[in-house]
């Protein structure tokens, strides 16, 4: 039995037909109005706004848009079920409501996941494995903190802050919005969620669990709308704190906003997370982990790793290994479940991530983009890696919050804490080694808010996240994410 | 004519090992209620049901522990839901056994569930609220874990038929240890009902056994069993009690014996059966 | 502005590349041999274990599930090692391995029958000359403990019988006791012996027990002249696994990039559902790719594997599920 021997073994010979997910799991209804007072209103001045599905550009449903006095109604509402209501209810009973909660985003999690997928593009491996159920682990986490408030290290009988504004992006939509409101709502505050302008639905969907679940009028509110409907939820006097996720642009402007007044304020914002691998990583998973690091949600995620800071002596083979890798990524329908790479979330991101693109080409940078075929229709943008980045390029400063990667090289630990905290941000960084004292030396020099050391992106309701310096302050999941909601 | 209908009567069994044995002695007693009128034959459980039990509760105890908090968070809560759904059997024996009325009886129940769903929560807390990192003075990340002492045995209330039951073997379930509870000598049938529901709500077969029986007899065994890691006194009282004690230091077991003032919020029971285990590790290039 | 070196990737970046004309360091010591063994990258048991449950998500449907079952059924090697062999139970599962479906000649026969080496000859005579392979365990399989003397007579006695394969043990307790250049040595022999027949080596993974054991074991059988290396006798408690196979998937891709040489896989033990199946094809399909996807370098040890793969063939066919007893019990 002899082989001819062939010069390349192709990787993924074996098509996969096509395994959508049904679509019509997600009963969506045409047109949505506001949350508000534990019921859905039209929209005080009848503005709507399309949301779309960016893997196709078809509308998915009609949106309200939220005025200053809808914000106004919602942020009233939330007083009034903070003062009669929910303030009085005790942690127990709070609980209770959370871990109801919990359970019927488990049971609806199928649902959930395809109006993620939907809406925002993302594989629905992802939204399915990931986004629902980490949704549905954060409402059970704090579900239990409700009643033990006295044992969290914030003094014996710690209060709430009152009224929340909660402003949340579009990367994962229904995630972001159980980091805000499980903690919120189990130290016992009431909430008016603003969920981001091209991702509305899963926020809706959990409108209608909070209907289910019998949460009492007003403790919840979500206003959907474009960056106004966050303005006026920012300035109205009636909010106590305010809690954003997104830019670090945006978060800067907040926080001037809210300077001037006695607002409790958390923003969770960008990054540019250095992966930092040495020689002796452990090879095969610190590849998958560095692909996982920049190429999970198409690289939408605030703590990507989208600097990978290499070992020169492994620097060719890491990068023979990645682009392999890259080439092998599944990029397409993001309702396909053996898709790995779906589509951007909207327009405008994807000229961002475009525009970017061309700077690294025109710095210099050696580019190697995916020959995958990318549809018609739908944003798409083909995973790319730069090689050959110096620190002062562009694509190895700004956030591009896309599927792209800039390879660096390093020699010496010390070189590779320098350059993994040469940024103004510092939200995430990646340390693959199998020696243990040097990742825990790294570990302790990096200047960000969460380390992972022989993974990446891994995300937990026990475990704090938030960012140093320009990617935020405040901590969300945890002991710690109770702080922001709690008068101490 | 369905007034004529001859009720199914429930033969009540232990739990051991996630199934129903009858005693292995083969013995049972009578059960009455709290005004006296007879109620049912008891298994009456005998020092090799609890041979067996804690044999089980060694091979659970791995396997809970080895689980998820997150996971034995679910699997606790689960046993609320199941609670709940069976409030009204519930009630119905605390008002037979302690005597109250099914209103009061009623309110006992409920605040059980609530406790059951307090522990529920508490299962992926213990490690942040009783571990922590140590700076210690020298190129050491140190940290300590918080992690179960492994097999325990439960004496509990003889008065207190349903929620001692929830707060003495839930406490230990929640920290990762692995139970067996002798429920109350005359009010046994509520910690049975709640063994019987925890069968149902995905705990690992073993991690709580339910054992009735006379405690006088099956205490000492339990208390003396070389392979069980702690144990709680809260069911003997006076000189059994400090008996009790003493058998339990021939393989120095920990020891839960209840204060006063053990209040709702109390979380004694919840750290009696856990330890402290630290880790040094190198910082350094 | 500089001009962009842009480059899309192509088929140069594309798969495993398999270098016409190197060769594998030829082992002179002891030494040498653990020095390169120790030299392999570690292997991370949380990524590892992440990577091959996320391949497991894939789905397999329709016009891939038919070829991948095809597939599947052609890379069986339908086997029987219990102590209560026959020659009559040998012949009933050659005439299974021939055809798996009497009824349908479109399924294809399987690789290989795997028995032990009294029962060489009969299966041999059964088989004549059809295109399916006898395979035979050697080395005082499964604890391989003999002397070297007794294991090389054991496969000596196989071949001469009419063995086209040995499925051979490594020496676990050398391996784990650091006696790398005794298990080095004995896989040397043995395939000294084979002359032509093809060597699978045998590591036992459930006794390696870490990954990075499977890891060093797979190169040092790879290096001693492994034509495949296999999981597991399925003797031990723990049998053929998705990472274990990923590990080993990556050390045959690596080797033959390094080497030139290419070495098949078999995952043995405890296979035995489609699914399964299906998970493992997965793993050879995005981890060595298309040159592994063909039964001359991928093999499933396994009994009733190949009744589930008929069930669910048939199934794909007539779109709705078939009762066991469609198929023979062998």
């Amino acid at each position: 039995m002899t082989e001819k021997i062939p010069a390349n073994s192709r990787l993924g010979s074996l098509e996969y037909d096509p395994a959508p997910e049904s679509a019509s799991i997600a009963r969506l209804k045409s047109s949505y109005g506001l949350f508000i007072d534990g019921s859905f209103s039209d929209p005080s001045q009848h503005e709507q706004f399309v949301t779309l599905n960016p893997a196709n550009e078809e509308v998915l449903a009609t949106v309200a848009q939220a005025s200053n006095a809808d914000v106004d109604h919602a942020v009233q509402a939330a007083r009034r079920a903070y003062e009669t209501v929910w303030s009085k209810t005790t942690g127990a009973e709070r609980s209770k409501y959370l871990f109801r909660i919990a359970r019927l985003i488990q049971e609806r999690a199928r649902e959930l996941a395809v109006v993620e997928t939907l809406d925002n593009g993302k594989p629905i491996r992802e939204s399915r494995d990931i986004d629902i159920p980490l949704a549905a682990a954060h409402f059970f986490y704090y579900a239990g903190w409700a009643d033990k408030l006295g044992h969290a290290g914030f003094g014996a009988n710690p209060r709430p802050i009152g009224v929340a504004g909660q402003i949340i992006p579009w990367n994962f939509p229904l995630l972001m919005a159980a980091w805000k409101l499980a903690p919120a709502l189990a130290a016992g505050n009431t909430c008016v969620l603003k969920p981001a302008e091209t991702t509305p639905l899963s926020a809706l969907l959990l409108a209608e669990i909070l209907q289910q679940a019998e949460l009492p009028p007003g403790v919840v509110n979500i206003v959907t709308g474009d960056g106004s409907t966050g303005a006026a939820l920012v300035e109205h006097a009636g909010v106590d704190k305010i809690a954003f996720t997104g830019s670090t642009a945006v978060g800067r402007l907040i926080q001037q906003r809210v300077a001037s007044s006695q607002k409790r304020l958390t923003l969770e914002l960008g990054g540019k997370g250095a992966n930092i691998v040495f020689e002796d990583a452990p090879i095969d998973e610190m590849i998958e982990g560095v692909i996982d690091g920049i190429f999970f949600n198409q690289g939408h995620v605030c703590c990507a790793g989208s600097r990978l800071l290499v070992q020169e002596s492994v620097a060719d083979e890491v990068l023979r290994r990645l682009v392999r890798r890259v080439e092998q990524l599944r990029v397409g329908d993001p309702m396909d479940k053996n898709t790995d790479v779906g589509a951007i979330n909207s327009a405008a991101q994807l000229a961002r991530i475009q525009e970017l693109t061309a700077f690294g080409e025109g710095e210099g940078a050696t580019r190697y983009t995916s020959s995958c075929e990318l549809p018609d229709k739908g944003y798409w943008f083909a995973p790319t890696v730069f090689a050959d980045v110096s620190q002062s390029h562009r694509i190895a400063r700004e956030e591009i919050f896309g599927p792209v990667l800039s390879v660096l090289t390093f020699r010496t630990p010390e070189e590779a804490v320098a350059k993994a905290n040469n940024s103004s941000y510092g939200l995430a960084c990646g340390v693959w080694s199998e020696k243990g004292s040097r990742t825990l030396w790294v570990a302790q020099r990096l200047r960000a808010g969460v380390i992972w050391a022989n993974t990446y992106n891994r995300f937990d309701p026990t475990s704090p996240f938030g960012g140093v310096r320009e990617s935020g302050f405040g901590r969300e999941g945890g002991r710690h994410g109770l702080e922001a909601y709690l008068d101490v | 004519m369905s007034d004529s209908r001859l009720d199914v009567r429930k033969t009540y069994k232990l739990l051991i090992n996630g199934a129903f044995p009858r005693s292995e002695s083969g013995r049972s007693y009578e059960v009455a209620s709290a005004g006296g009128e007879f109620v049912a034959n008891m298994a009456q459980g005998s020092r090799k049901d609890l041979r067996d039990a804690v044999a089980a509760a060694r091979v659970a105890q791995v396997k809970w522990w080895g689980s998820s908090a997150y996971n034995r968070g679910q699997v606790i809560y689960r046993l609320a839901e199941m609670a709940e759904a069976r409030r009204a059997e519930l009630a119905e024996h605390v008002a037979l056994a302690e005597g109250l009325s099914i209103k009061k009886a009623e309110r006992s129940v409920a605040r059980a569930i609530d406790r059951v769903v307090w522990y529920a929560g508490w299962t992926d807390k213990i490690a942040q609220v009783y571990g922590g990192a140590n700076p210690v003075a020298g190129p050491f990340f140190n940290f300590s874990l918080p992690i179960p002492s492994g097999v325990v045995g439960i004496i509990a209330s003889q008065e207190s038929s349903l929620e001692g039951f929830v707060d003495a073997a839930l406490a230990p379930i929640a920290a990762g240890n692995a139970v067996i509870v002798v429920a109350s000598e005359r009010r046994p049938i509520p910690g049975v009902l709640l063994g019987e529901m925890s069968a149902t709500s995905d705990f690992p077969a073993g991690v709580l056994n339910v054992v009735t029986g006379i405690t006088s007899e099956l205490a000492p065994t339990l208390a003396s069993h070389e392979d069980v890691d702690g144990i709680d006194l809260s069911g003997v009282t006076g000189d059994a009690a400090n008996d009790l004690n003493a058998a339990a230091a021939s393989s120095i077991k920990r020891v839960f014996r209840p204060r006063d003032g053990d209040g709702a919020d109390s979380t004694r029971r919840l750290r009696a059966f856990i330890e402290t285990s630290t880790v040094w590790h190198t910082i350094g290039q | 502005m500089s001009t962009a070196p842009l480059r899309l990737v192509g088929n140069d970046d594309y798969g495993v590349k398999i270098p016409a004309s190197s060769a594998a360091p030829a082992i002179e010591s002891e030494t040498q041999l653990r020095a390169l063994l120790t030299a392999l990258s570690g292997v991370d048991a949380v990524g590892l274990e992440a990577r091959a449950a996320k391949l497991a998500t894939r789905s397999i449907k329709k016009s891939t599930k038919m070829a991948a079952i095809d597939l599947a059924i052609s890379m069986v090697d339908l086997t029987t090692l219990e102590g209560a062999d026959t020659p009559g139970r040998v012949s009933s599962l050659c005439a299974k391995a021939l055809r798996p479906d009497p009824r349908d000649l479109t399924v294809p026969s399987v690789a290989a029958v795997c028995v032990y080496p009294d029962l060489v000859a009969h299966a041999r005579s059964v088989l004549g000359s059809a295109p399916v392979a006898v395979a035979s365990v050697a080395t005082a399989f499964p604890s391989g403990r003999a002397s070297l003397a007794v294991k090389l007579l054991d496969v000596r006695e196989a071949l001469a019988a009419g063995a086209d394969e040995i499925d051979m043990v490594i020496d676990r307790g050398a391996f784990l006791s650091g006696r790398l250049g005794q298990a080095f040595e004995e896989i040397v022999a043995v395939k000294g012996a084979c002359g032509d027949a093809h060597l699978k080596v045998i590591l036992e993974t459930g006794e390696l027990v870490t990954y990075d054991n499977v890891r060093r074991a797979s190169w040092l059988a790879m290096l001693g002249g492994a034509d495949f290396i296999k999981t597991s006798t399925g003797k031990v408690s723990v049998n053929a696994t998705t990472p274990v196979a990923l590990v080993m998937l990556e050390a045959v891709r690596d080797y033959a990039e390094t080497t030139g040489r290419i070495v098949g896989v078999k995952v043995a033990g405890g296979i035995r559902t489609t699914k399964d199946a299906m998970k493992y094809l997965v793993l050879v399909n995005e981890t060595t790719g298309s040159t592994w996807l063909t039964p001359h370098l991928f093999r499933f040890g396994a009994s009733s594997l190949l009744n589930d793969l008929l069930m669910q063939r048939l199934k794909q066919r007539r779109g709705a599920y078939v009762r066991p007893d469609e198929f023979s019990g062998d």
